[in-house]
């Protein structure tokens, strides 16, 4: 059990990784705390992406010397995939910070109960 | 190959490259390109949906240079080119009743952010509904995100800020579950093309290697939506998304876009893994219960609401439970009921938020039901068109809404057992309570005041409002009385999707 999780440590640091930041995306109710618990799990499942294309003893896949052999690389999809969900989740985590700039000048906190109590207390 | 081969890819670069012209046009020219490009991927696709009639199999559409299984592709088939042309449909028919009145809920500067969001929720559905690989659907899922992000948030009063987080936070949930879910089958498989990806699960299933993932994988993907499509019990953030969010982006939201999501979920379980698969991972009891539970829970909801608005947002969420049922049952019957349902429910739920805020708006701008007394005489179209809406909600026949409690009923009855008791009930039930609240509201808005309160002179419905309204109607009386094609279409397409 053990041995597999040590053969596997980037995936299982990853799976814990997702977890921390999916406990803190749910749990914390202060807005700012649930940004960086959404910034560490996507950035858990980069993390389990790009060790998936990663092949040790292998280089990044940028011909330089001539050598064309695809045994020479490591498998460039995964970091592609992973430099797009960046730009995905940065775009996101940028919608979620302008939102809270809004609430925040709204309701001068930043604990989400609250701010959804004064809202309710507001007219539709 | 043709021009009209093309015509999908057009509409997805059409809907994308108008999203940029309008950041620069004036507010007017803004409006009038959305119409434009609304109207011109319904033709668009109506064609690709005459042209996929006539072909047997669907076909594959390579974008960019790389063949599969290297490259990124759309494939179109006659269900997608249905789905396209159904939700374009109600899309323009949303426009054409909606836009008018957006002015009282967007500022003018906001306007053109309003109809590049709306373009970008096309292109998104159009992607999703003919995207042929995996990691395209991340991709476009997040799009639409951002795009009904801003669409609810365009409106600036707390309630849509704390709604919008909320929707936002929710919809990160399941985004975060469906790309590790992708980036595991990716781990599993090797392949992001839906093909050679099913190739793959084939290949695992039969040897039996990586079965723990593969069903980890099936659960994560199918949470993932599940959240992002507001199914029971993952509903919290649909209700004030959709009761506060301006009537048009409710439309919507409600009508094309979370059911765009169930239809990424369709194309997961019958391309991407099987549903054969799927049935035996016990993935459709989950969400046979979920749907079950939604179409009583959510209609209990909706009795209890004093807010007509959040009336009907609650009554979305027994719609979607509907789609869920279909899902559950596990059949391809049940699949073809979900996907009619999803049809209908476009067509329904975005005239109801339309017709709704018609009948508020001569009521003074008061939601709450004692406030619509005789809301039905002051709008007479609005009142005719939310009361056939409120008909095909119930179930009554000539309605669509009808026809898909039959196709529900009739692939119920043909598995039997408990299966078969339970989906007669939960449909009964819901029926009897969908006909308690619309019929409430129904009669509240034809009911004579108590007292003649002193309702503000409304402004006058425009006739194209009035022309959209009734032509939605006329959808959703056709999807009654001639569902016989639509049904075959679903059929056949369903058969040349996987």
């Amino acid at each position: 059990m053990w041995q597999l999780l040590y053969e596997n440590l980037e995936q299982t640091v990853a799976v814990i990784l997702f977890g921390i930041g999916f406990s803190i995306l749910l749990l914390q109710r202060n807005l700012i705390r649930k940004i960086i618990g959404l910034n560490i799990m996507d950035t858990a499942v980069y993390l389990f992406l790009a060790s998936m294309g990663y092949i040790s003893g292998r280089k990044a896949p940028i011909v330089v010397d001539g050598v064309t052999q695809t045994t020479a690389y490591i498998n460039p999809i995964p970091a592609g995939l992973v430099l797009t969900g960046i730009v995905v989740s940065v775009s996101f985590t940028g919608i979620m910070l302008a939102l809270t700039i809004r609430l925040y000048r709204r309701y001068h906190t930043l604990d989400i109960d609250e701010i959804a109590m004064l809202a309710r207390g507001e007219d539709a | 190959m043709t021009l009209v081969h093309n015509f999908p890819f057009f509409c997805i670069l059409l809907c994308m490259a108008a999203g940029i012209f309008t950041s620069v046009l004036k507010p007017k020219a803004a409006k009038a390109l959305t119409f434009v490009v609304a109207g011109t991927v319904l033709v668009l696709s109506a064609l690709t949906l005459r042209l996929t009639l006539q072909l047997e199999e669907a076909y594959p559409f390579i974008m960019g240079h790389f063949p599969a299984p290297w490259g990124n592709e759309i494939r179109i088939g006659r269900l997608e080119a249905l789905m396209a042309t159904g939700f374009s449909a109600v899309l323009l028919i949303s426009l054409l009743a909606g836009m008018w009145h957006t002015s009282n809920f967007v500022s003018e500067q906001k306007t053109n952010l309003y109809c590049i969001m709306i373009d970008l929720a096309l292109a998104a559905v159009l992607v999703l509904i003919y995207t042929n690989d995996l990691f395209t659907v991340y991709v476009f899922i997040e799009i639409m995100t951002i795009a009904s992000c801003a669409l609810v948030v365009v409106r600036q009063n707390g309630h849509t800020l704390v709604a919008t987080t909320r929707y936002m936070i929710m919809h990160l949930f399941g985004s975060g579950l469906l790309l590790l879910g992708i980036a595991m089958l990716y781990g599993i498989t090797g392949h992001l093309l839906m093909v050679p990806l099913h190739e793959a699960v084939v290949n695992i299933v039969q040897t039996g290697e990586h079965m723990g993932p593969l069903t980890v994988v099936i659960a994560l993907i199918t949470a993932g939506l599940a959240i992002k499509s507001a199914m029971f019990p993952f509903h919290g953030w649909a209700p004030d998304t959709y009761a506060f969010a301006p009537p048009l982006s409710s439309a919507i939201l409600s009508g094309i876009i979370s059911t765009a999501y169930i239809f990424v979920l369709i194309k997961f379980f019958c391309r991407v893994i099987g549903l054969d698969v799927i049935i035996s991972q016990q993935i459709t009891p989950f969400l046979f219960v979920c749907g079950v539970s939604g179409m009583i829970i959510g209609s209990i909801m909706a009795i209890s609401q004093r807010d007509i608005r959040r009336m009907i947002a609650y009554s979305s969420v027994a719609q979607i439970g509907y789609i869920y049922l279909g899902l559950g049952i596990g059949t391809k019957a049940g699949v073809e009921a979900a996907l009619f349902q999803m049809l209908v429910h476009a067509a329904v739920k975005s005239v109801l938020f339309l017709s709704t805020y018609e009948l508020v708006n001569v009521s003074g701008d008061h939601k709450h039901f004692r406030y619509l007394h005789g809301a039905g005489y002051r709008n007479v179209p609005a009142g005719i068109v939310f009361t056939i809406a409120a008909m095909s909600m119930v179930g009554i026949p000539f309605t669509g809404g009808f026809i898909v409690k039959l196709n529900l009923a009739i692939s119920g009855i043909a598995i039997g057992g408990w299966v078969r008791a339970l989906v007669l009930i939960a449909l009964a039930l819901s029926t009897l309570l969908n006909s308690v609240y619309f019929l409430h509201t129904v009669v509240s808005i034809y009911r004579r005041p108590a007292q003649e309160l002193d309702y503000p002179k409304p402004e006058k419905t425009l006739p194209v409002v009035a022309v959209a309204l009734f032509t939605s109607v006329l959808l959703i009386i056709y999807l009654g009385i001639g569902s016989e094609p639509i049904l075959r279409v679903i059929e056949t397409g369903l058969k040349t999707f996987s």
